[in-house]
This record gives structure tokens, sequence and C-alpha cells, in this order.
């Protein structure tokens, strides 16, 4: 009896300190937290993609808040959750949401095994990134598709698949949520996120090869030879020629698609478009509304050029 | 018999040109300098279409002080400068000359007389290797006038020249110093006196005998060399690894390097090219090039003006093998598939070795059975499983930690590993990935 008696009193006594000392602790060393931060990280996907350039949906919940402080919630997108989970952001911290434009990944290489004959085997490791490092490809093409899928293995959607006819990723659009890693696990910086544009349809160069026109003609059927036929026809000076590659920027582009009928390689590619005809002038109509939606800045060509070695001299 | 310290592997030698001797290979009717055949910047090219130059006219200035000028090999007419590819498969620039005739600059002394004496002084020795473009011809192709400028507070004690060859099948240094041994020594004498050194040591692996007899006998005559047989076994090539087995000292992990220990090392044919470019005014425009291989008809060494297609080589050798099943640009261990047998002779181009569809063939890469003979091999003394795992799981910290820019990227590891895994193509990643944030990091500060 006495035993029990002392041990009841004994582990008494040890909790009631140990309590008063954790209740002291926790007063002393509180870190206060915006109770707002854990209510926005509640609407987030909690997919910690980092598609939004914070490390996880807890930073970004937080980075959420601070900027609420400051009075807008401008620039920040979850590109997962999209505009209603911002909308849901913008409740909870008391501000208006602002509208951002849906953005998709574009795997901008049209090097099928058919377009672009094999012209050497690769063997070593099954990486993207290793292949591009060793080695110019299996390929004439040094800035094409290595088709290891990197950007199969990052996609946390299962939003990319590689596509074994073509042995080119290909994105499924319902999925994507534009979260960029893909585009940042490609080592040759071939996908790139682009806004949706308007009924999903977006006219795009779909090479990125910078090669001269000859050299780049005999590797791929369907490369971009610089010939600049594009920027000339183009009526809203939106197609720019740089290191021998065209590029449409997608804010200045009203999808009238005259580039895509003139390129004479057929490199530039209207995605998601009915089949063609004549009647261009509802088109022009649409795409100058997709103009005004699409004031966001376009994204990183200019990392682009930067990032991969110009191959002339 | 001395030998380093940690690690090595021992693959099969297959030295099947050793026999051969040097001959000296027909011109090019085109010669294609790429203008970066160095480490470090690119040199930037001083000729233009239609300008017409000698064998011996520099073509491209050095792009700085880590790099090196380039000299035309042929005479003729520069036909364009583009771009070309590369060994890498990938297309960087480069000149292209016509070749017309064999005219050479009056200032080179074409004589093969042996002239001994150097009346230099050592900063006109660098001065003068500088301005002839002689870069290390071990395949690394670093400038050799940087090595011979030590940074503030380091002190060269000696010069250890490398002669081990440890790359199986090439033969290219062997012969040069089966051919032209007083020349190479009369080479390390000025190297010695560039580096202001009274020692220097020509390490050379056992398994050539006749070479080892001919140097020690010949460096009797030369004071100060001494010739150091070394117990064969790969990677003793490494600069770390052969000082280690020359003068038992051990090279801290990077950024330390070889001078910190006061070692200064050269390649046997970089010691050949000082001599030619200090005592005959020649600058580096050829160099010895193995072509081999178990099914080419005729293994050679051939003396090559650089710029000269592979391809040429490999005809001359006896042509491409019908079982051919990789063409390799140096040695089995180290060199790199070719992607075009176009590509020119460089520099660092030690050897062309054509490899059967038997041999170049890549088992499937199995998991990982922990047997730890990686380890066991690395010469550096590194863990490459686990830089391989980490590297491919993109974990950089660790692999950083995990001192993955120690790597000499021998490939000692992925020739030892029995289940065939891929860890020096991952290691490899890792060591670039970290190499990049490392730069960063610095140039932040």
């Amino acid at each position: 009896m006495d035993l029990i008696l002392v041990a009841v009193i004994s582990l008494g006594a040890i909790g009631l300190i140990a309590a008063v000392i954790l209740y002291a602790a926790s007063k002393k060393f509180a870190v206060y937290e915006d109770p707002r931060i854990a209510k926005v990280g509640e609407v987030l996907p909690q997919a910690n993609c980092g598609g939004c350039g914070y490390p996880g949906c807890s930073g970004f919940a937080g980075a959420c808040v601070k900027a609420a402080d400051a009075g807008s919630l401008e620039g920040k997108l979850c590109p997962v959750g999209g505009a209603p989970v911002m909308e849901k952001v913008a409740a909870i911290l008391g501000l208006e949401a602002v509208a951002a434009e849906p953005k998709v990944a574009v795997v901008r290489c049209n090097g099928s095994c058919e377009n672009r004959p094999r012209t050497a085997q690769y063997d070593g490791a099954k990486s993207c990134a290793i292949a591009h490092a060793t080695s110019g490809g299996e390929t004439g093409c040094t800035f094409g598709c290595l088709g290891c899928g990197d950007c199969v293995e990052v996609c946390q959607f299962d939003a990319i698949h590689m596509n074994p006819e073509t042995g080119l990723p290909e994105v499924d659009e319902e999925k994507c949520t534009a979260c960029g890693a893909c585009s940042k696990a490609c080592p040759r910086k071939i996908i790139e996120i682009r806004p949706k544009g308007k009924n999903n349809r977006r006219v795009v160069v779909m090479c990125v090869n910078k090669d001269k026109g000859a050299v780049a003609n005999k590797a791929c059927k369907a490369s971009c030879i610089g010939c600049g036929k594009c920027v000339k026809v183009c009526p809203f000076e939106a197609i720019t020629l740089e290191n021998n590659l065209a590029y449409i920027d997608p804010a200045k582009c009203k999808s009238c698609r005259k580039c895509e009928s003139e390129c004479p390689k057929g490199a530039i590619q209207a995605i998601n478009f009915p089949p063609r005809k004549p009647k261009v002038e509802t088109l022009a109509g649409e795409a100058a509304a997709k103009a005004k939606a699409s004031k966001v800045e376009t994204p990183k060509v200019e990392a682009v050029k930067t990032e991969t070695p110009k191959a002339e001299a | 018999m001395k030998t380093f310290r940690i690690g090595g592997v021992h693959p099969a030698e297959n030295k099947l040109s050793a026999g051969k001797a040097i001959e000296t290979l027909a011109l090019p009717k085109q010669a294609v300098f790429p203008l970066s055949q160095h480490i470090g910047a690119p040199a930037t090219a001083i000729v233009k279409k239609g300008d017409v130059v000698k064998v011996g006219t520099k073509i491209a200035e050095a792009g700085g002080f880590v790099s090196a000028a380039i000299f035309s090999s042929v005479s003729g007419k520069v036909n364009k400068v583009d771009a070309v590819v590369d060994a890498s498969g990938y297309r960087k620039p480069a000149i292209f000359i016509d070749v017309d005739g064999d005219e050479w600059e009056e200032s080179i002394d074409r004589s093969s007389t042996l002239v001994k004496e150097c009346a230099l002084t050592p900063e006109e020795i660098v001065a003068k290797v500088k301005n002839a473009g002689v870069v290390g011809m071990g395949g690394a192709c670093f400038p050799t006038h940087v090595k011979l400028s030590p940074p503030p507070g380091c002190k060269a004690e000696c010069v250890i020249i490398n002669a081990v060859e440890c790359e199986p099948y090439l033969t290219a240094d062997h012969r040069l110093m089966l051919e032209k041994a007083d020349e190479v020594l009369v080479g390390v004498s000025i190297l010695m006196k560039a580096a202001k050194v009274t020692k220097g040591y020509i390490g050379i692996e056992n398994n050539k005998p006749d070479a080892i007899k001919l140097m020690t006998e010949k460096a009797a005559q030369y004071p100060g060399i001494e010739v150091v047989p070394l117990q064969v076994k790969y990677p003793q090539g490494g600069e770390k690894q052969l000082i280690d087995a020359v003068i038992n000292r051990q090279v801290p992990a990077p950024p330390a390097i070889p001078i910190n220990v006061g070692a200064v090392v050269q390649n046997v044919g970089t010691a050949f090219a000082v001599y030619e470019a200090v005592q005959k005014n020649k600058p580096l425009f050829e160099r010895i090039v193995t072509v081999t291989g178990k099914s080419v008809k005729n293994p050679s060494n051939f003396l090559t003006r650089m710029g000269t297609p592979m391809s040429q080589l490999i005809d001359a050798a006896g042509g491409l093998p019908e079982d051919t099943g990789k063409v390799i640009g140096g040695g089995p261990m180290m060199g790199k598939a070719l992607v075009n047998t176009e590509v020119p002779i460089c520099k660092g181009s030690s050897g062309v070795l054509i490899m059967n569809d038997k041999e170049a063939a890549r088992a499937e890469a199995q998991p990982c059975i922990r047997c730890a003979k990686c380890v066991s091999v690395c010469p550096m003394g590194l863990e490459p499983f686990l830089l391989a795992t980490l590297s491919a799981h993109k974990d950089w910290e660790r692999v950083e930690k995990e001192d993955v820019m120690s790597c000499i990227e021998c490939g000692s590891c992925q020739f030892t590993c029995p289940s065939h895994r891929y860890l020096l193509d991952y290691i490899r990643l890792g060591k670039g990935t970290v190499g990049g944030i490392i730069r960063a990091r610095n140039a932040k500060k």
C-alpha cells in the first residue's frame, strides 16, 4: 500500500513540476504566427510543388499574408489552384483577387523520330541532364529534346508523358498546372510556360534550334531555319528573330495564323485551332480580346537566350 | 616499386601499337582549329576569310591569362571562321584553313640538331612557352605557362614529368620517349629552369622497360633529373596520384593544387613541346596520336598536324573495321565516344581508339549490391556509390559535403562495378552542378 502511495505521489509531483516548467517555457518562448497564415495554408493545394516560386505551400501562405499587409496580392499566384484558390485566399485576407492569366507548359520541339533522323546512339544513364552534359544528343540537332524524360519524372500532376512513337513528351493540358517544374528540369530549356490563350488556342514556334539555317535544316525536318518569313508576314510585330530562331511573343500575338501558313518548314504550329477556314477576321477579333487579357509579361525568353551557349562564331 | 597509396585498378594494357615507330601523317586537305581546345577562356580568332597563313602562323590569340594561342599547322588560305562539331557533338567556333603546299614560317628552326644550351631567364622561358600556345598534352590541356607561374606564396620544389601513360591502348608518350629522348630531357631541364628548381623526376610505369632503360641512361648527362620507375596501376597519370607515387606527398582537397605541396607536374609530351617552342621557335601545332583498337588493321602512332580530321588517321591505320562499336577520342578509361569521325585533332588528342561492338556494349545496370568495390578502388578516397545516388536524387548540398569536387573522373569505380551501375555518369552530373553552385556562391561574395 505504502509503495503505491509513494509511487503515485512522486510521479504526480514530477508531472506537476514538468507541467509548470512546460507552461512557463511555452509562455516565455512563444513564437507568434499570424493565424491568417494557417488559414491561407488550409485552402492551398498542399502539393508543395514550388510552382509559385516559394518553398512549398506554407512559404507561399506567409508571402501572401505579408503581401496583404502591404495592400495587394498582385504577383502572387498559386499555379496549381489557379483563380478559384486565389479568390479564397483573397477572401481570407479581405482583399480582391488579382486576375491572372492561366498558363500551360508547351514543349517547343517537334523533332520526332520521323522528323529528326538519329545519327548516333547514347548509351549512358537515362537522364536528360547527363545526356545534355556529355553529348550533343543522338541527332544532328544539339538543341532539341533528348527524350530521356526528366520532365516526366519531375511532374507531380501526371501531366506530361513521353509519346513512344515520336519520342517526345506530351503535355496533358487538363492536368497541367503550369507549376514550371518540367521547364526547370529540362536542360535544354525546350519547355516554356506560356499563357493558355483565348479558348485555349495559341500559336507557337515549335523549335529552339539556334544553328544556322543550313545546319538546322539538315538536322531536322521541322526545324526553324531563321529565314524570317514569319517576321515579315506578322501584322502585329509579335515575332522576333534572334540567333537564327523565331519567337512569338504571346502578349502581342493575335492568333491570326498568318505565320503558320508562311513557315516553309512547318515549325510554327497553331495549337487547338479548328481545321483551317479562310475566315481570318473573326479570329483576329477574338484575339484582340485576348491581347487585353494577356497583360502578364511574357515568360522567360530572355533567360532562355542567356542560358544556352550560342553555337556560332 | 613505387605507386600511389589509395585505390587504383589494373585494366588490361592492350598496348598494341607500342612497337610501331612514329610515322608522319600526310597533310590534310582542310585543317580545322576549334577556338576552345584548352581549359580556360576560348581563344579569339585573329584571321578572317581569305587570309593566307603559313605553318606556324598565329591564327588565334589567347582569350585571357588561363587560355592559349592557336597556331596554324598548315599553309594555305583561311576558308571561313564557322562552327564545327567537336568531340562532344556540340558545335563550337573554329577556323577552317584550306591547305595549299607546306610553307613554314621562317623563324622556325626545322633542322633536327639537338640544341642543349638554353641561356634564357625563367621569365623569358615562360613568355616563350606562352607565345607558342603550349598546353598540357596529357588530355586536360591546361595552359603550361599558368602552371609555371605559381601563385604568390607558393614555391615549387621539383618538376615531375608524367610519362606514366596509364591509359590502356595509348602509346604516344612511350614512342616519344624512345625516339626523342634527348629532346624530352632538354625540355625537362628547361621546365626545371622555368620553375626555378634543381630537381626533376620522370615517372614511368614499368610496363615500358625499354623507355625506362633509355631515359635512365640518357638522364645521367642532365643534372638533377631522375627517372622513377613506377608500378603499373591506373590512374597513376592523374596529377595527384603521380605526386603521391613519386615524392610521397598528398595534395589536400580542392581548392589546393599541386604547387601547394611544391610540385609542378607536366606531361612528357609537354616537355617535348616546350623544347621545340624554346629551342626551335616552333609553336605547338603537331603532336603524336595513337590510332589503335583490337580490330584495327594496323595500329600506329602518327605525328599529326593539328586540325586533321580523325577519319584521315583512321584511314591511315587501315580504315574503320566493320565491327566498330564506338570510336573514342582518347583512351578507353577517360576518352569520349565521338559522334562523328570528322572531329579534328586538337592539342589534347592523345589517341583514337576503335572499340568493336562487343567491347563497346554497356551492360545493363543492376541494383547496387553494396560490395564497396568502388570505394576501395577510388584513388581519391571517395564513396562513388554514395555520390552517384545522391546526385541521382539531386541532393546537391550533400553531394558537395561528400567532396564530389575531389573526383578526378578517372572511371575506376565504373570499371570495377560488378553491377555495371552508371556511377561516373551521375557523379559527373553532381560535380558539374556543384561546381556551378560554388562558382555562383563565389561570384556573390
